[in-house]
């Protein structure tokens, strides 16, 4: 799967990671700051992305409700903030940590389901966590909470820096596709994978299969919390708002439309789909009667989505 | 092919937007102008629009260009906008803001670039109070102004007590807070509905009929007042308890309410008829310009806006580094606004008179909003004790 | 004690539009195992219909039916033209191509009525309030939707056990493969059944109409309760999708009525009015979530594959 020759889907995908490496001259060159600012946040929507894609596209785990981590890991920083503690030492794991651990105890009661109860499931426990947001009144309540202060790392990175931000942003972008890259190839991501194909199999070999896809599915949670920190540092802004389910969608169709189990397919979809979102609402206030159908056709006839097609195209 | 959308892009990014000359005041607007809310950005946009004709659209003689921007109703998107404005624009001054929780996400954008942001709309406490900014002005309210308003006119009615209902989202809570501060009588029952899901409002307007209160209180903006007061009729309440109501009933609501709204009141600082020449001259063009619509508080806001823009522009005489001197001008409130003259408070919230509006037919049998009387005259909020401005 | 049988009213009348809403769901996804989320695109467009039809027609009853007739053929397009092209392909394939319908399906209702919503006036005779009960007087329109849903929800259920068709819509809900070397023309049916839910959608958002507005997006909401309810009745369900449907509305509405004071019993007021309505919007999903725990596949399970 993941020895596949070369083909143009790995040629856009060093293309877009070259590009994200030198944005930031671009922007400094042309003094068009807004680039950055869009683009940071397009690597944090992508992070997001690549994390859903190992439970979705690696695991067969369908979440519908992974958005509420983008939630958790901002309240974590907001909440930190408000309460005075503004060292980004404390803020990320608190962070990495609460995701862990929404993400042990819905996965332990939703992997009980499969298939579309599962993503019924995985919805239901997001949409809880957004009400509870709602109703967390010292903390803003259904207004959210803004952020006054970036999380402070003393020194060594300074997050109120575009610049630096931007690069802080990539690189947890890059360590994570790393990351998802061993888990794959390693014994672990095997087993899930397999379980993913056919569960009754691997558990008749005898695997523990409800407890390896936890642990996937407990990774995938927290790395999308790091995307959820970034995300609260990014628009100095946290609120329940991004914890609603159709930002869970929004998530889904990223990783869908950039090709679901490929390494790079939720970077793609990420950029392809916020930069056609910003475009097109540039263009027509009624973009989503463009977005709407374009979506349609890239499921009727377009496959495993950008990088699937991209792979069929090269091999003829 | 992907490549060259995703180049084309950003070349789009990069230099779709520099065609905008050099010398000219730079004005963006951040409202809601897609989804089920976009009628209220439109009638924004609309009498913005409509304030730049009358001015020529030239501010001391300078071209104005406007920017539109669509914060789709969410913090994130419309905080955004604000910095694509700010960044990539680089306008001279952000106004718009319908929404308290887009407000609040965008504010820093703006204050930390120094740009002037003018609320046509939002009014959150927390702008009132500990983040009032130099930089930020009003031409609205803060939000408690208006219950509050309510409150004094129900105690004026002789109301000996009221069952209160509206949705749970923090505007929600400052409405109801609002009534309750100037309300003399007893408040039996205080109800909170699910925002914005529940739709169906059965079950409390069941328990607001058991709990023998004298009045209903409400507030429910949009489609959820026209929704509410359906329901309120069909239950049949209208002819057993009286019904008073802030940002329930509008122009923009009334034709989906129809008769269901006649005669319940509500409190505004702007309604359509307020005998002021300006305000004359605003409605009268609005609605030749736009024949199958009428202005509403939303629009008017937005109206002053741009007058108040205006006034510290010319005070400058297009000079817009000269920042001190313009907040300066735009303190003293110093334009014609349509609800009639008002002062600026230490918080850049203005102190202002609030009308009791009703509802009736007009001189061509069409519903519309008309002043009753006036409530309240000078009324400052609550929370500018809280702001460190002097 | 009066007020208690208003609110199971007021319950009962919000279950049995969501059971018209989740009986075509249920259809289409236990059948065509389609995950349908334009579902809620079609309750918004019965909506918008009958108020067009009726402010048309000048004839409440008349334009109701019209707009019925209207969401059927629209269905049935729009099975034709799109979504039949997805039976077979992944459940995620269904969720991102409807999701991209329900945008387009929004932003072309914007388009053509425009965005300010429509309003659907009740004739006078159903604006009345009847007596019911000695004390009780009780909306007449809402009871008419009882009325309604309820002798529809008795209709799909002779239907779905009485009838051919009816047997063929079990068979296939229980084992999809099973019908094709029946000799049965599949295409044909799964059109009917598409049609038939997109209908019901269409009534339960026309039905829905007096009471709220008629408005973009106003199915998104109603269709995740919808998802809700077959998911805790079992996919594929009728009979499910029916329990589900009155068990969610009731819980939902006298959750509301009577949580608030409940907890005001065991916390401070201030702390019990930031909690209840948090709390009471919460008690459908962790009904399902409890559900789904318990019983895996829901209450009703109707398939065995």
């Amino acid at each position: 799967m993941m020895k596949t020759r070369l083909n143009a889907g790995h040629l856009v995908a060093v293309l877009a990671v070259a590009g994200l490496l030198v944005l930031p001259l671009y922007s400094a060159l042309s003094g068009n700051i807004f680039v950055l600012t869009l683009f940071t946040r397009i690597v944090i929507m992508a992070l997001a992305a690549a994390s859903l894609n190992l439970i979705m596209g690696y695991g067969g785990m369908m979440s519908f409700g992974h958005a509420a981590y983008l939630g958790i890991g901002g309240y974590a920083v907001g909440i930190l903030a408000q309460e005075g503690i503004g060292s980004g030492f404390i803020q990320f794991p608190m962070a990495l940590l609460a995701s862990a651990l929404f993400a042990l105890v819905i996965g332990a009661l939703s992997l009980r389901t499969r298939g579309v109860y599962f993503i019924m499931i995985t919805l239901a426990f997001a949409q809880m966590a957004y009400y509870v947001a709602s109703g967390l009144a010292r903390y803003g309540g259904d207004d959210g909470l803004t952020i006054y202060k970036r999380s402070d790392f003393s020194g060594l990175v300074n997050l109120s820096n575009r610049v630096q931000f931007y690069y802080l942003c990539l690189a947890c972008l890059l360590l994570t596709v790393f990351l998802i890259w061993r888990i794959v190839n390693s014994r672990f991501g095997m087993v899930v994978r397999g379980l993913r194909s056919n569960e009754q199999r691997m558990q008749a070999i005898g695997f523990p299969a409800k407890r390896y896809q936890l642990v996937c599915f407990i990774i995938a949670g927290t790395l999308c919390g790091l995307a959820g920190a970034l995300l609260a540092n990014n628009t100095d802004f946290v609120s329940p708002a991004v914890m609603y389910w159709t930002r869970s969608g929004d998530l889904m169709v990223m990783v869908i439309l950039g090709g679901m189990g490929t390494l790079f397919g939720p970077l793609v979809g990420a950029i392809v789909y916020l930069l056609l979102e910003e475009l097109l609402s540039q263009i027509t206030e009624y973009w989503a009667l463009i977005m709407g159908p374009l979506l349609l056709l890239i499921v009727l006839f377009g496959r495993g989505g950008i990088m699937g097609v991209l792979g069929r195209l090269s091999r003829g | 092919m992907r490549t060259a959308l995703w180049l084309a892009g950003v070349a789009w990014l990069a230099f779709g937007n520099s065609a905008l000359s050099a010398d000219s005041i730079k004005i963006g607007f951040v409202s809601t102008f897609s989804g089920p809310t976009a009628v209220i950005g439109n009638d924004m946009r609309n009498s913005f629009e409509l304030a730049l004709e009358h001015l020529g659209r030239k501010m001391d003689g300078k071209p104005v260009e406007v920017i539109y921007e669509d914060d789709q109703q969410k913090p994130d998107i419309g905080k955004q906008k604000t910095e694509k404005l700010v960044q990539s624009d680089k306008v001279d001054f952000i106004a718009g803001y319908i929404w308290s929780n887009v407000l609040l996400a965008s504010l820093k954008t703006a204050v930390d670039s120094q740009t002037f942001l003018i609320s046509a709309n939002a009014g959150p406490s927390q702008l009132a109070g500990e983040l009032c900014s130099p930089y930020v002005f009003s031409t609205s309210w803060q939000n408690d102004q208006t219950p509050q308003a309510m409150g004094l006119y129900m105690n004026q009615k002789g109301v000996k007590s009221v069952f209160l209902i509206g949705p749970n989202y923090a505007a929600g809570k400052d409405m109801l807070a609002g009534v309750k501060s100037t309300f003399k009588g007893e408040v039996v029952g205080e109800e909170y509905t699910v925002w914005p899901s529940q739709l169906d409002f059965s079950a409390e307007l069941t328990k607001a009929r058991n709990s023998k209160a004298e009045s209903i209180f409400v507030f429910y903006p949009g489609a959820a007042g026209v929704q509410f007061l359906n329901q309120y009729v069909q239950a049949g309440l209208k002819q057993q308890i009286p019904l008073y109501t802030a940002f329930t009933i509008d122009e923009l609501s009334l034709p989906l309410q129809k008769d269901n709204a006649l005669g319940v009141p509500g409190a505004q600082e702007w309604v359509n008829d307020l005998p002021n020449e300006q305000n004359k001259k605003f409605v009268e063009d609005y609605r030749k310009k736009y024949p199958d619509l009428r202005p509403t508080y939303y629009g008017a806001q937005a109206y002053d806006a741009a007058q108040l823009i205006n006034s510290a522009v010319v005070a400058v005489k297009g000079d817009l580094t000269k920042k001190d001197a313009m907040k300066a001008e735009m303190e003293k409130a110093n334009f014609k606004s349509l609800r009639g003259p008002f002062k600026y408070g230490n918080n850049h919230i203005p102190i202002q008179n609030f009308y009791l509006q009703d509802v009736v037919k007009d001189a061509e049998g069409q519903l519309s909003l008309k002043t009753v009387a006036t409530i309240v005259k000078d009324d400052q909020d609550r929370f500018h004790d809280k702001c460190p401005m002097k | 004690m009066l007020l208690v049988v208003e609110q199971v009213l007021n319950g009962l009348q919000f279950g049995l539009l969501l059971f018209l809403l989740a009986a075509g769901l249920t259809l289409v996804f236990g059948i065509m195992d389609l995950v349908n989320l334009a579902h809620g695109s079609l309750y918004m467009m019965g909506a918008y219909f009958a108020a067009t039809f009726v402010a048309w027609t000048g004839n409440f009853v008349l334009g109701a039916i019209l707009a019925l007739g209207a969401t059927l053929v629209l269905g049935i397009v729009l099975e034709v033209v799109a979504l039949r092209h997805l039976y077979g392909r992944d459940h995620l394939d269904h969720v991102l191509a409807t999701f991209g319908l329900i945008l387009f399906f929004n932003e072309a209702v914007r388009l053509i009525w425009g965005p300010a919503g429509l309003a659907l006036q009740l004739p006078d005779w159903l604006t009345v309030p009847v007596p019911i009960l000695p004390g009780i007087h009780y909306p007449a329109y809402r009871l008419a939707i009882i009325v309604v849903a309820l002798l529809v929800a008795l209709l799909l259920y002779l239907g779905v056990m009485r009838t051919r068709i009816g047997m063929l819509i079990r068979a296939g809900a229980s084992n999809r493969e099973m019908i094709g070397p029946l000799g049965i023309n599949i295409k044909l049916l799964y059109t009917l059944v598409f049609g038939l839910g997109a209908a019901l959608a269409g009534l339960a958002g026309l039905m829905q109409a007096p009471i709220l507005t008629v408005q973009i997006g106003m199915g998104e909401n109603i269709l995740i309760l919808a998802f809700v309810v077959i998911v805790i009745g079992g996919i594929g369900s009728i009979r499910g999708a029916f329990l589900a449907a009155i068990l969610v509305g009731l819980i939902d509405t006298l959750g509301r009525a009577f949580l608030p004071n409940l907890l005001r019993q065991i916390l401070s007021s201030a702390a019990a009015s930031t909690a209840a309505p948090a709390l009471s919007s919460m008690l459908i999903y962790l009904l399902m979530a409890i559900v789904l725990v318990v019983r895996p596949e829901g209450l009703f399970p109707a398939a065995r594959r």
